[in-house]
């Protein structure tokens, strides 16, 4: 008992050293406040948009940016600001939706085959030759043109696509850590091969997988904000970043706030997410690699 | 050169994808909800004319039989009818590819210019001034959709400036160029972000190799060393990752491509989705499946070329 006791405390202690050494670089705290910004945002538009993004005010339509309405208003008066901030909500869960079932089904397959190999990792490697055989935009819309325009079609189908870039990096990470020799002292012990590849190996293959889920959520962000403004995303009224900008699209030489501030908002939270990103893989990179 | 017998069995290496490539665009559209002939026939159809929709598109078979009616029409370059244009399938794509070959091609050349001379900059000083500032430009850059970047384009040089004009493609050969600078600079700003990126960290891996540091060392001009090894080996992982990125390339022609009405492939499918035009959606997943494989298979022969020891495996 008392080992465990220890190696938790001092598992405590190296999370703590770790977040010690990212906080003490800049560009971790740069993203990691945008984030955090927008995590705040997408929780609390309620709160923290000044009006209802979805009110018409037929008195103030397409207004420039003001003190009343800081971003400007749009062809119906509603407050752009406003329905920017509601936006995070959508986008900030089109980034964990259309990412989280494909890391959870993409780890599992690739630690499966990358751990048996055999002819289910034949078989695999093949499908993964076919699907990156298509742009991946092309086979997202193509899916989503056959299940129909909206959120969660849109999540399915990049899900559909999304698992096999995740299976693929932890099916490398396992293979490498199955060489190793702990992984053999394991067998030996006589334990299972489930309790072998998901409490031994995986838990060493985690931060690659990681630090490619960040840049995957500000790519999620790219590519629902773009499935958003060619129409087949999230479905106006909504207010979502790419369905924003395709609003204003017929205005931009009128009301060009209507298209630019949203797009500011994609730009922001991307970068949020490839700084913590580029950090954390900085600091997880193993020495001497 | 690579020999003949690795360019076979890379050939070869082929067809298992391209049989699964097959299986999944004939799955897409059999997993329609529903009948696709009710999806396809106009709402008034009567059951004589679904029932012939499903005659014509050979629904009235067993599926096996279908999938290989679908590929032997494929490989006689028979891709059905559309329904939208009324039109065969490989007639309308053959005519709106060349667009979209011009434009990808158009915002490759961009990007090389654009990420090639900024990486020898900011590799040949590191975490300067300059190295930092191109960085962040491009790292910005990157987080930019290229919908957004093309609508910026669009309104200040092509709307506002006049520049350039707000969409088409042109006549002849430099009103061409002409249409398509704006389309192509934004795919070419996000491409050249990834091109710099990886281009700026093998110069200076290479910059600090040994060998660069010997054939320094004994005395070759700087020209030679700089092209024949530096310049080299950066290029392999250079036209290794152009390779990769041509599904993002394709992906972002189709987005410019409707930004600024090019009338291409990419455009092309976006119409036929919002027209559930089945026969042309599969037609054209289809062709952008072999651009990409084409594009791969070119990467490999080319990168062989230029790295010999990648020939062995």
């Amino acid at each position: 008992m008392s080992i465990v006791v220890q190696s938790s405390t001092r598992k405590a202690g190296r999370i703590g050293a770790f977040l010690g050494r990212a906080f003490s670089r800049p560009s971790f705290v740069i993203g990691f406040a945008i984030l955090a910004l927008s995590i705040a945002l997408a929780l609390f538009p309620q709160v923290l948009a000044p009006y209802d993004p979805l009110a018409f005010d037929l008195s103030a339509i397409q207004q420039g940016p003001s003190l009343v309405h800081p971003f400007g208003t749009d062809n119906f008066g509603r407050d752009v600001l406003s329905r920017v901030i509601w936006a995070y909500r959508v986008d900030m869960q089109m980034a964990f939706f259309a990412t989280i079932f494909a890391l959870l089904i993409g780890v599992t397959v690739g630690a499966l085959v990358g751990y048996y190999g055999g002819i289910a990792d034949t078989i695999f490697g093949r499908c993964v030759d076919a699907i990156i055989t298509f742009p991946f935009l092309v086979l997202v819309i193509a899916i989503v043109a056959v299940l129909g325009p909206g959120l969660v079609n849109m999540y399915v189908a990049i899900t559909a696509v999304n698992w096999v870039y995740y299976a693929r990096l932890t099916r490398a990470e396992i293979m490498a850590q199955k060489a190793n020799d702990y992984a053999a002292a394991g067998r030996v012990l006589g334990y299972s091969d489930r309790r072998i590849i998901f409490r031994h190996l995986l838990p060493n293959a985690t931060s690659p997988i990681i630090v490619y889920w960040m840049t995957d959520m500000a790519l999620a962000i790219l590519l629902g904000s773009s499935l958003g403004y060619l129409g087949l995303g999230a479905q106006p009224p909504a207010a979502e970043w790419g369905v924003l900008i395709a609003e204003g699209r017929n205005f931009l030489l009128t009301a060009w706030w209507m298209s630019l501030m949203p797009g500011i908002a994609i730009v922001l939270t991307g970068l949020g997410f490839s700084l913590v990103g580029d950090a954390l893989a900085d600091l997880l990179r193993p020495k001497g690699r | 050169m690579p020999s003949l017998s690795y360019l076979l069995a890379r050939l070869l290496q082929i067809i298992p994808t391209f049989l699964l490539v097959m299986i999944f665009i004939f799955l897409l559209v059999r997993l329609l909800p529903g009948d696709p002939a009710i999806a396809m026939a106009e709402a008034k159809a009567t059951d004589a004319q679904l029932e012939q929709i499903r005659h014509n598109l050979g629904l009235d078979q067993p599926l096996p039989i279908q999938f290989l009616v679908f590929v032997k029409n494929t490989l006689t370059g028979d891709l059905g009818r559309s329904i939208m244009l009324k039109a065969p399938v490989t007639e309308i794509i053959l005519d709106r590819l060349p667009t979209t070959i011009f434009l990808a091609l158009y915002s490759v050349l961009l990007a090389i210019c654009l990420a090639g001379p900024l990486a020898f900059l900011a590799a040949a000083r590191v975490n300067s001034a300059v190295d930092v500032t191109i960085r962040s430009v491009f790292q910005v850059g990157l987080s930019m959709p290229v919908f957004y970047i093309g609508l910026v384009l669009l309104t200040v040089l092509a709307a506002q400036m006049r520049w350039f004009p707000v969409g088409g493609y042109g006549t002849s050969f430099l009103d061409n160029l002409h249409h398509l600078m704006l389309p192509a600079l934004s795919v070419a700003l996000y491409t050249s972000a990834i091109i710099l990126r990886n281009l700026r960290a093998s110069l200076i891996e290479v910059l600090d190799a040994d060998y660069v540091q010997f054939a320094r060392a004994k005395g070759l001009s700087r020209r030679i060393v700089m092209t024949r090894h530096v310049l080299r080996n950066a290029l392999v992982s250079t036209v290794t990752l152009l390779g990769l990125s041509i599904g993002n390339l394709m992906s972002g022609t189709l987005v410019t491509e409707t930004v600024f009405a090019v009338p291409g492939v990419g455009r092309l499918m976006l119409e036929a989705i919002f027209a559930r035009d089945y026969p042309l959606i599969q037609g054209l997943t289809l062709t952008f499946a072999v651009l990409v494989s084409v594009v791969f298979l070119l990467t490999d022969i080319v990168q062989s070329w230029l790295d010999p020891r990648l020939r062995q495996s």
